[in-house]
């Protein structure tokens, strides 16, 4: 890893401030950002620390009911502290890496990378969070913009994320056993105006909104609603661990393994 | 830029630069080599110490994110007296360690489970610690060290 200079500010006024200079790098839990450092895929000059800032921690309930996440609390804190407030969201936090993963990883971080396999953009997108930053409320919808890339301008910090509370949700992902990282994931929200069906791990593009299942189980919400609708193996990834057509064969399983949980 | 810490009950300092990690601070700074590297890709879990109470791998967090911090590492972990602690006892009484590499990190791992879960079940046990790898394999006599650790009967546990 090359060498950097380190700061970790206590207010996230200051910390917009450092992160205001030429190739400076937010620093959440690492849990990514560290190996990639190691591997030396990133190579910024100056990085910050987030974890010094007491007001980007915390789980509580928002004045519409939302469950608000705090951009630097860890998936650990989530598992524990969100599990009455949205439990398949405290579920998937719960199932993120390992627990010492899981000591340190945070949400602002996950939702900052937007790994294609990652958990949280999955429940983000599925059920149309608000990803707060220190200028601005992104839609869930508006935010994640494909593999790795998100409406996150350059020095931009996630400072807090508002989860809608379904009225039922659960996530199901298949794991790549060694990395487990989801081989493909699938969050079913289910709302009062609606169904949102959100997966991850499976697609060229990052994590993206499964339209046509949607449909159906806003109008019936059983897995039998989707009997015969399949996932397009389209733009789906091909690696070692599994092909397109095998993702996409996942995402319909998982999808109704979800609906099933959820239920 | 100069750090300080607790470590295993004594404020320890020194001299680290931006990118050196938490388990290199530890070993060559330290010269606490109880802490293992094994992947150094916070997938093994050789590397897990406590970081204000919480496991933690060592390999995949800054020495400079740890200033202030309570840190324990498996070299705290033996009785006052010097005597081993009933984790590290059950490790050795049910042969849960073959080559001794892996066998910090389980330590860790398991004094922190224990914290949250007292008596865990086999289960729970498997589950908690899937982010520690044994490349002996020798994961029967681990889970049934912790068991063990945890004061259950071990006795339906799979044979030695």
């Amino acid at each position: 890893m090359y060498n950097f200079d380190f700061v970790k500010p206590k207010t996230l006024a200051e910390a917009a401030a450092a992160m205001a200079g030429d190739e400076a790098q937010a620093l959440g839990g690492g849990q990514t950002l560290i190996p990639s450092l190691k591997a030396r895929l990133a190579s910024p000059t100056t990085l910050v620390s987030l974890g010094g800032i007491k007001e980007m921690v915390g789980v509580c309930t928002g004045d519409d009911g939302s469950t608000c996440i705090g951009g630097a609390t860890t998936h650990g804190a989530v598992a524990k502290d969100a599990a009455k407030l949205y439990p398949a969201l405290a579920k998937l936090a719960a199932g993120i890496g390992d627990p010492a993963v899981r000591n340190r990883g945070t949400i602002g971080g996950s939702l900052a990378n937007n790994d294609p396999a990652a958990c949280y953009p999955s429940a983000a997108l599925a059920s149309g969070a608000t990803i707060v930053t220190n200028t601005r409320k992104i839609a869930a919808d508006d935010y994640f913009q494909g593999m790795f890339t998100t409406a996150l301008d350059a020095g931009e910090i996630v400072t807090e994320v508002r989860f809608p509370v379904p009225e039922k949700a659960a996530y199901i992902k298949f794991e790549q056993p060694a990395s487990r990282f989801a081989l493909t994931g699938v969050f079913v929200a289910k709302y009062k105006d609606g169904v949102r069906v959100a997966v991850t791990g499976a697609s060229e593009g990052g994590v993206f909104r499964w339209k046509e299942a949607e449909a159906a189980l806003s109008k019936d919400f059983s897995a039998k609603a989707l009997a015969g609708l399949s996932a397009s193996a389209d733009g789906m990834i091909t690696d070692l661990h599994g092909t397109a057509a095998y993702r996409a064969h996942l995402v319909g399983v998982l999808t109704r393994r979800a609906v099933e949980a959820a239920a | 830029m100069k750090v300080t810490m607790t470590v295993n009950g004594a404020s320890r300092s020194g001299e680290v630069e931006g990118r050196t990690l938490l388990v290199n601070f530890l070993r060559d700074t330290l010269h606490l080599t109880g802490t293992h590297v094994g992947c150094d890709t916070s997938q093994c879990g050789a590397c897990v110490v406590h970081v204000n109470g919480q496991a933690v791998k060592s390999c995949t967090m800054l020495a400079a994110e740890a200033d202030g911090a309570e840190i324990k590492t498996v070299e705290g972990m033996a009785n006052g007296d010097g005597s081993l602690s009933t984790i590290q006892q059950a490790f050795q009484d049910h042969h849960g360690l073959q080559c001794g590499f892996c066998t910090p990190g389980m330590v860790m791992s398991t004094a922190a489970l224990l914290k949250e879960n007292p008596k865990p079940t086999e289960a729970e046990v498997r589950h908690y610690l899937e982010g520690n790898i044994c490349r002996c394999t020798g994961y029967h006599n681990i889970v049934k060290a912790v068991m063990a650790a945890s004061g259950q009967d071990v006795s339906t546990i799979a044979a030695e």
